[in-house]
């Protein structure tokens, strides 16, 4: 081609860019997810199934009313975001819970949780868990009414409770089990580290198999997907905490790896509270943002009237982290840490 | 991360690893680009004020003969990088964009094209101030990009002291080769650069930085090095910006320079080894800055070629000896990737600060749609002077300039790191750039009514 001919682009370097964008790092936290699901449908059924579709659903129509223009629409459906949350919830929530009320959660989780601060990005608190926290104070009994486990065999069952109508008295009387945590908390009893680590025990859908998590969350960490300081610091700071209590008195207080791998501990320290968008921008706030949820949890676990806190925790951090951001704020460059104090 | 495989260790903190593409220019030898019939010299090819003409339109000139004389302390001389006769001194286009006072030449087709008068000089019986003056009047400027006068980044200001210099043969921004392959094929300049250098800033101690993608270029030097030459030659690990002064220092010294100081300050010299290496020929022949080594690369060109080219040679003449564009080419640049400066005209002049052209077609050039920033902490973690560049983003995309001054926008160095590593696609740099104009405009007019 002759030179003469060319037309030219004039636009501001740089030129080059990284190949990962929003998108891409949404969709590898969900698809790290599909693990997660599968064995939530191995132990749940089909009715495992049903309620991530109906969160998943419910997220997406949410996303899809509140964002304004074609544009708009077409972006915000298109980053994966609202999938993600839908998906999240459903893995936080106990598998029987009528799925009407789960609905209800999708919604409050979107709309009150994300959209009404400006859509992704502009969130406080990890929308996910506000959508739990909304059924937890609206449902309680539901939020807390846990199935047993089941396997190839019991694969397609469903619940009736799941079928149950807004208003409507439920007369079905459910086949209901405990949690570890619950089992610890109002039986003093422990579970095997084993037992926990497979998953084969009650729960929320996805925080059963703690193995499955801990993998995905070391996949998505050697990819660069999603920060490692905060899981790590919430692992140990729970350690370190539930370790002293042991210490102190072992009969009265579970072991550090009860508390490391029952309950909501993994998935929330790897998938909820890595959520960039509610957690600080710096490194060193990462750190304080992990461990304070580790000791939240462990001052909720240990002391307080409910058996599990990891969504009180993360959600109390989060509305800290601007703070976190602001004491945390970097040196210039070239400039001493003390100068920059004095 | 992966410095406990690589060799060399030493480099910065924060900083990115974009690919390279090198390979595409890397093995081509520099090839001296044969004379054409017309030379753009912009009176203002470095920054500070231009230079002023000494020759009229019609006079007959010598290659290598003084055109234009500096004005004041910051600004250099221009010459001649062609016999011929002055066509005109009119407005040309310029690669930043405007419209530049130019001196035209047009080649005289008979003439064998030799140097004025090529003599090597005595430089070892001359003080460093006459040094500086032939450095100067040899029309010197940083052959890095930002072109500011050789001179002026050689001096050591009255009650400061000199005690290290650094070259700098890094070439972190990626396709670009012209330094590999000056460091592979034409070592003595340099290292007579190296010399003068020193001798004008009394310093003993010298170190060459070079990235460990250049293992050649390292083995080349060690190998070539006169043993009574005290240079250190140091492998750094591959990583962008590292060719920044502040970057390089760190790297090298791992000493920081404050925020709006300069090298001097921590007793540091910077300089880029193409211009050592041209001071070099200044004494060796008696040749001020006529002609440099540009690589002409990327995807769209047919022939990448590193050349050696006379100042004002025409993008036009340099492509189509490079064997003309592909048919996709969307973006031709001046400089490498991450901070070159897209150019409009084809009639621009190839400069003393133009390290490269680089071609891009629709492949490379993609509009990318925009999201809302996730606070992912990439950008943070990129920024080599330790900015905030997502707070700084969303400042600056509702145009609060003045509190950007409080998360120290003007520390910014525009090395696109943040924008680079983005997910979601925002514009950064290209945003801290028009705020870092428009605050600078504001200081300057405030200045001026202060008095």
């Amino acid at each position: 081609m002759k030179a003469a001919e060319v037309k030219l682009l004039l636009t501001s370097s740089p030129f080059l860019k990284q190949e990962d964008d929003m998108p891409t790092i949404m969709r590898q936290v969900i698809y790290s997810l599909v693990p997660v699901s599968l064995a939530a449908i191995y132990y749940f059924g089909l009715g495992a199934l049903l309620l991530i579709l109906v969160c998943v659903g419910g997220a997406l129509g949410t996303e899809w009313v509140f964002s304004r223009g074609k544009r708009g629409r077409r972006l915000s459906i298109a980053d994966g975001s609202a999938i993600l949350t839908g998906l999240l919830l459903a893995l936080v929530l106990p598998p029987a819970i009528p799925l009407w009320m789960a609905l209800l959660g999708a919604v409050a989780a979107i709309g009150i949780g994300k959209m009404v601060f400006g859509g992704v990005g502009s969130n406080i608190f990890n929308p996910a868990l506000v959508g739990r926290a909304f059924l937890q104070a609206a449902f309680p009994v539901a939020l807390t009414t846990w199935v047993p486990q089941g396997g190839w065999q019991s694969l397609a069952r469903l619940y009736p409770t799941q079928f149950g109508m807004p208003f409507a008295k439920t007369t079905v009387s459910a086949v209901t089990t405990a949690t570890p945590l619950s089992q610890m908390k109002f039986a003093g009893q422990t579970t095997d580290t084993l037992q926990l680590l497979l998953g084969n025990t009650g729960g929320s859908l996805g925080e059963t198999c703690a193995l499955i998590i801990l993998l995905g969350g070391i996949y998505l960490a050697w990819r660069n997907y999603l920060n490692w300081r905060v899981p790590v610091a919430v692992f140990a700071s729970v350690a370190v905490f539930a370790g002293i209590l042991h210490w102190v008195d072992p009969l009265k207080y579970a072991p550090p790896m009860f508390h490391l791998f029952s309950g909501g501990l993994m998935l929330g320290a790897i998938y909820m509270a890595t959520d960039p968008v509610t957690s600080p921008v710096t490194q060193r706030g990462c750190w304080i943002f992990g461990i304070g949820i580790g000791v939240l949890v462990m001052v909720i676990r240990t002391y307080g009237g409910l058996p599990e806190g990891v969504m009180y925790a993360i959600l109390l951090m989060n509305a800290v982290s601007p703070l976190i951001n602001r004491v945390t704020q970097a040196r210039i460059y070239g400039e001493s840490r003390k100068k920059d104090k004095g | 991360m992966f410095s406990w495989f690589t060799q060399a260790t030493k480099t910065f903190r924060h900083g990115i690893h974009p690919d390279d593409y090198k390979e595409l220019s890397r093995d081509r030898a520099i090839e001296r680009m044969p004379f054409v019939d017309e030379y753009v010299l912009p009176l203002s090819q470095h920054l500070g004020a231009p230079s002023r003409p000494v020759v009229k339109v019609g006079d007959k000139v010598y290659r290598g003969q003084l055109l234009a004389e500096p004005v004041g302390y910051i600004s250099t001389s221009l010459h001649s990088s062609v016999a011929g006769r002055v066509k005109a001194i009119e407005l040309r286009h310029h690669p930043s964009g405007k419209m530049v006072e130019s001196m035209v030449i047009e080649r005289d087709p008979y003439s064998p094209q030799t140097l004025i008068n090529q003599y090597s000089l005595e430089w070892e019986n001359l003080s460093p101030e006459e040094l500086l003056y032939i450095v100067q009047h040899g029309g010197f400027v940083g052959l890095g990009g930002a072109a500011f006068p050789t001179h002026v980044k050689l001096t050591v200001p009255e009650g400061k002291h000199a005690e290290f210099f650094i070259v700098n043969g890094v070439e972190c921004e990626p396709y670009l080769t012209s330094d590999h392959r000056l460091m592979l094929e034409n070592e003595q300049p340099i290292f007579l650069g190296i010399r003068i250098a020193q001798r004008i800033l009394g310093v003993d101690r010298v170190y060459l930085g070079i990235e460990s993608n250049k293992p050649d270029a390292i083995a080349h030097l060690r190998k070539t090095l006169p043993p009574d030459l005290n240079c250190e030659i140091v492998p750094l690990q591959t990583k962008y910006p590292q060719g920044a002064e502040k970057m390089l220092t760190e790297a090298v010294l791992n000493r920081e320079i404050p925020s709006g100081k300069l090298p001097i300050d921590i007793q540091v010299i910077v300089n880029n080894i193409g211009t050592l290496a041209s001071i070099g020929q200044l004494f060796q022949l008696n040749q001020p800055l006529i002609e440099r080594i540009v690589t002409v690369t990327g995807p769209g060109i047919n022939r990448p070629s590193n050349l050696l080219v006379p100042i004002g040679t025409k993008l036009s003449d340099v492509l189509e000896y490079c064997g003309g564009l592909k048919e996709n080419t969307l973006q031709i640049l001046f400089g490498g990737p991450m901070m070159g400066a897209p150019q409009l005209h084809l009639d621009v002049p190839i400069m003393k600060g133009t390290s490269g052209i680089l071609c891009l077609t629709d492949v490379e050039v993609q509009e990318r749609e925009e999201y809302p920033c996730i606070r992912c902490l990439r950008c943070v973690d990129a920024c080599p002077v330790y900015l905030n560049p997502s707070r700084l983003g969303a400042l600056a995309k509702v145009r609060q300039y003045e509190e950007m001054m409080d998360y120290h926008i003007l520390d910014c160095m525009e090395c696109g790191s943040c924008s680079y590593v983005c997910p979601s696609n925002i514009p950064l740099v290209q945003r801290f750039r028009v705020a870092k104009a428009l605050l600078r405009e504001k200081q300057a007019k405030a200045r001026k009514k202060a008095g």
